[in-house]
Formats: structure tokens, C-alpha cells, sequence
């Protein structure tokens, strides 16, 4: 578990502290009113994996993700991300600290007055970065998604599939070492589920991104455990024993990196509580009926 | 056995509704006080605010220029026949003119951009909020009470005043051009009444009233913008809320800085 004493002070770039974990969750207790939506959770993302968070709709996968961004407060508990204990941190902190992180919400949340070239840029810009340099950083990032197309179009007038992309390019513009994305697939048609998918390998496989991915689609967490995306063919190719090197510091057990898989683990909500955490092959042959229960219902 | 949930009883409903007030008004209080304090410290966003100069200031030009030429040759009709009866019709100048700059110029200029611009601001907000667009700016590292609020804020405090400037002028044209046509009083009549019935202190209320009734429209629409819960019907209840609230606000606050304007300025 994350030392306590890790936590540094919020200056310069983040602190990824050797051989502890990116993200850590400590018996993290959040509700509304009456209800506890969450109720101890703890798991911990280390650096260069990639989390799925699986779980029924309500079962609080957006609530761990905006917890961990620091757009919400636990009740109780802790939360360190990148070395910093975010309950400790004022908003104004928090507000710096995020321009370390990127987020892609469910419904894609691009600003509606701007174009998708202002939107991609709107980091950059308020980085004060040469107005040179934004526009060759937003091109790249854009091509990246395959969107240059629609550089100047407004996000009313793109598809879903395309607002998605646009909102994963305005998250990995400043290239930030750690993403959350926040059902990128729901209400898309498999085909360009597809295609979300295949832009977070790309981002996982070639700009190295650690990420937490919720999602209620079971074949997301399976894409992503036993694909990658080849840089020289440019495409996505099942994973070969031995195809990605091995996470340094991570408990082998929890983190799927063994033969002929990647560095992604599953977690699956249930009632506000980690029912089951471990590889998709673990999860692919359940013992458990509500797990077998939840795979069919998928299916 | 189903179990049962009592009703809540008239105390701790009233217990409710204050505890939701003080809340709100303690948030509103917070709002005040970061949308203004964020105008001293960088970083600013000085396009922002320049075009919402433009929304507040040019977009309400218009309206204001249309009710304030009538406004101006209403009250000529309503006070003309009463200074007829003692035959000093030229009082008439003198009449449009206080009761323009010191009232109803700050007054109804308020409630006519509340109407337009609280209800816009509140809506443009609420709608990002429901949108998750405010959520996804401060997941970008970006202050959304710095970017959304502020510039509006201050934009609204400095066109206001320029915008009830405008409207008092236009009033005054309004008063004359009814004047001229009804009592056959001549320019310079007018004009000299009107202008020489000012006082300093009549202009420091015509100044002062707009700056403050600029803050509270502002802040008011913010508020209700940035804390809209209940999706698009959300949106919808925000924006009556706006008007309501920033024009009631406006009407009361008038109320008592007439009264301590007219305290401090007494001749």
C-alpha cells in the first residue's frame, strides 16, 4: 500500500514514485442523501496498466472515476493519484493537478460553442503554449484519431462516434500520463465501438498511457487484455506470449501480463463494492454464479 | 409487514426550507466573492469578458433604446396636464429628467437586461452543466468559476452603467420630442430644465445604482446556472429563477439605496 509519506507537494511535473502504484483506492466510502454508493472500496492501478471497471448501470464506475480525478469527495477513506493524497488538497491544487490527467466523459462533454480544433486545444491554449505550436499539437493529436477531417466542424454537428474521438483527442492533447474514460462505448454501434477501442490501445501502446476504463461491455475489457495496436502495420494484433514487458513492482497476480495477455486487470462493482478483481482470463471462467450471470447477461 | 413512512410534520418542513435557504444563500455568498475577487488575480480572461461586453452591452442596446424613447415620452403625457393646470409646463424637463436618472433609468434598464441576459446566462451555464462541459472544464485544469462566471460578472458591472447612460439620454429625446409636440416647448427650454435640475448626487445614484444592480444580475443568473440539478427541466426552472430573483432582488435593493443615497446626497 502507498506509503503516506509519498505525498509531495504539487509542483513541477507529477511524482510517479518507483515501484508504488499510480492510483490507490483505501476503503473509499461516498454517498447522496441516504444512499452509500460506495462502500470501502480499495484497489490500486499501477503504472502502465490499464484498469476495466465492470459493473451494472448505477453500481458507481463513473463516481470511482470522477473520485480519482478529483471531481468529486470521498466521504471517507483515501485516494492517492500520482504520489498526491487528493483529499488533502484544496480545489485550487486539485485544478493544477489535473492538467496532469486526462478524462473522457460518457457523453463525450465537448463544449458546444466551440470547434473541435478549439476544444482539442483548449489545454494547450490555457497553457499559453505558442499558438504555433498548439496548432501542429492539435493537427497530431487529431490525426492520432483519425478526425482531421472535421477540424473546423462544431461537435452538434459530428456523429457520436466522432464526438467520442474528438473528446479522446482533447484529453490525450497535452499528453498526460493517465487517462479516465468514462464508458467510451456506450450507445455506439459495435463497429465504431470498435474503433474507441482501437484509438485507447493506440493510446496505451504508443503513447505508453496508464488508464482506468469503466464500461458495462465485457468484450471492451477482453479487447482490450488480448489485443495491442502495432506501431509498423498500424493495426490492432492479438498479444504473443511474452508480446509487452512485465509491469516493474506490480503483484503478478492481480495484473494479466503473463503469456499471451497485457497489463490490464478487471474490476467488477456490486453494490457498491469490489465483488471481483483480477485478469479477463480470470473473469472468462467464473466459479462465481453472479459472475457467470453477468458474462451471459453480456453476451 | 410493509413499512411505513410517516409524512414529514409543518416544523420540520419549515426546519427544511430554512436550512435550504441558508445554503443557498451561503453559496451565493461564495459565488460573490470568488467571481469578484477572481477579477484582481491572473489569470484573466479579458477576451471572454469583452465578448460578453458585447452579448450584454451591444445585444441589449437595441431594446433599451426602443422602451427608454417611449418611457421618455410617456412620462411627458402623464405629467404634462398636471404642470399644465398651474401653467409651468417647462418643469416638465425638470420631471423627465429626475425621474429618469435618478429611477427609472438604473430600474428599468436592469429589469430589461435580467430579462434578456440573466435568463441567457442561466440557461447557457445550466445547459453546460447538465452537459457535463463544466465538469470536463475542471477535469482540464481550468477554473470554471474564473472562465464562466467572472467574465460575465464583470462584464455585466461595466456595461450596465454605460447602458443606463444610454438609456437616460434616449429617454430625454423621448421626453422632448412628445414635449415639442403636445406643449410646444422649444429645445432649449427642455434641454436647459432638464439638464440644470441634476445634482451631483443625482448623477452619483444614476452611476452607483447600475454597478450594484449589474452585480446582483449577474451573480444571481451564475448561481442559478451553475447549480441547475434535473437535467433539461432543471435548465428550465434556472432560467425562471434568474429573472425572478435578480428582478425582485433589484427592485428591493432600489428601494433601500434610494433611501441611503438620498440619506447621504440630501440638499
Amino acid at each position: 500500500m502507498l506509503d503516506v509519506s509519498t505525498t509531495a507537494p504539487l509542483t513541477g511535473a507529477p511524482l510517479v514514485v518507483p515501484g508504488e502504484p499510480l492510483i490507490a483506492f483505501q476503503d473509499v466510502h461516498i454517498g447522496f442523501g441516504e444512499d452509500e454508493v460506495l462502500r470501502g472500496i480499495s484497489f490500486e492501478v499501477w503504472p502502465g496498466e490499464t484498469k476495466v471497471l465492470l459493473g451494472e448501470s448505477g453500481s458507481g464506475k463513473t463516481l470511482i472515476m470522477k473520485l480519482a480525478a478529483g471531481l468529486l469527495r470521498a466521504d471517507s477513506g483515501k485516494i492517492w493519484v500520482m504520489g498526491h493524497d487528493l483529499g488533502e488538497m484544496p480545489e485550487d491544487e486539485l485544478l493544477r493537478f489535473r492538467r496532469h490527467i486526462g478524462f473522457v466523459f460518457q457523453e463525450g462533454a465537448l463544449f458546444d460553442s466551440l470547434t473541435v480544433e478549439e476544444n482539442v486545444s483548449f489545454r494547450l491554449r490555457e497553457e499559453g503554449l505558442p499558438e504555433e505550436e498548439t496548432l501542429q499539437r492539435t493537427r497530431e493529436v487529431l490525426q492520432f484519431v483519425e478526425l482531421e477531417q472535421a477540424i473546423d466542424m462544431y461537435p452538434g454537428d459530428l456523429s457520436g462516434g466522432m464526438r467520442r474521438r474528438a473528446s479522446i483527442a482533447r484529453a490525450l492533447a497535452d499528453r498526460p500520463p493517465l487517462v479516465f474514460y468514462d464508458s467510451p462505448t456506450a450507445g455506439l454501434d459495435p463497429v465504431t465501438s470498435q474503433t474507441i477501442i482501437t484509438l485507447i490501445l493506440r493510446g496505451r501502446d504508443i503513447q505508453g498511457v496508464t488508464a482506468m476504463l469503466a464500461t458495462h461491455r465485457v468484450q471492451d475489457a477482453f479487447g482490450l487484455a488480448h489485443f495491442r495496436f502495432e506501431r509498423e502495420s498500424n493495426r490492432v494484433v492479438p498479444i504473443k506470449p511474452g508480446g509487452l514487458p512485465r509491469l516493474e513492482g506490480a503483484p503478478a497476480a492481480d495484473i494479466e501480463q503473463t503469456a499471451g495477455s497485457t497489463r490490464t486487470s478487471v474490476l467488477v462493482l456490486r453494490d457498491g463494492q469490489v465483488y471481483f478483481e483480477g485478469t479477463a482470463v480470470a473473469l472468462l471462467h467464473p466459479a462465481d454464479e453472479y459472475l457467470k450471470k453477468f458474462l451471459a447477461s453480456a453476451e | 409487514m410493509p413499512e411505513t413512512h410517516e409524512p414529514p410534520s409543518l416544523f420540520s418542513a419549515a426546519v427544511d426550507a430554512c436550512k435550504h435557504m441558508i445554503f443557498s444563500l451561503q453559496d451565493y455568498s461564495l459565488l460573490v466573492v470568488r467571481a469578484m475577487g477572481n477579477a484582481f488575480t491572473p489569470p484573466s480572461y479579458w477576451g471572454d469578458t469583452l465578448e460578453q461586453m458585447d452579448l450584454i452591452g451591444v445585444g441589449s442596446l437595441g431594446i433599451v433604446v426602443v422602451t427608454f424613447f417611449f418611457i421618455g415620452g410617456v412620462l411627458v403625457l402623464q405629467t404634462a396636464a398636471q404642470f399644465q393646470r398651474f401653467g409651468e409646463t417647462t418643469l416638465t424637463g425638470d420631471a423627465v429628467s429626475l425621474a429618469l436618472v435618478r429611477e427609472l433609468g438604473p430600474a428599468i434598464t436592469a429589469l430589461l437586461v435580467a430579462g434578456r441576459n440573466a435568463s441567457g446566462i442561466a440557461s447557457e451555464l445550466g445547459s453546460m452543466v447538465v452537459t457535463e462541459q463544466v465538469d470536463a472544464m475542471r477535469a482540464l485544469g481550468t477554473d470554471p468559476m474564473r472562465k464562466l462566471a467572472t467574465p460575465r460578472v464583470v462584464a455585466m458591472v461595466l456595461t450596465l452603467p454605460l447602458l443606463v447612460a444610454a438609456a437616460d439620454f434616449v429617454g430625454l429625446i423621448g421626453g422632448y420630442v412628445v414635449s415639442y409636440f403636445t406643449l410646444g416647448l422649444g429645445a432649449i427650454q427642455f434641454w436647459t430644465r432638464a439638464v440644470n435640475a441634476l445634482e451631483f448626487g443625482d448623477l452619483v445614484q444614476g452611476f452607483i445604482k447600475p454597478l450594484i444592480f449589474g452585480m446582483i444580475i449577474s451573480t444571481v443568473a451564475c448561481h442559478q446556472g451553475l447549480r441547475v440539478r434535473g437535467g433539461t427541466q432543471g435548465v428550465g426552472r434556472a432560467t425562471t429563477s434568474a429573472v425572478v430573483i435578480s428582478s425582485v432582488t433589484v427592485l428591493v435593493v432600489d428601494f433601500f439605496l434610494a433611501k441611503a443615497l438620498l440619506y447621504i446626497f440630501r440638499s
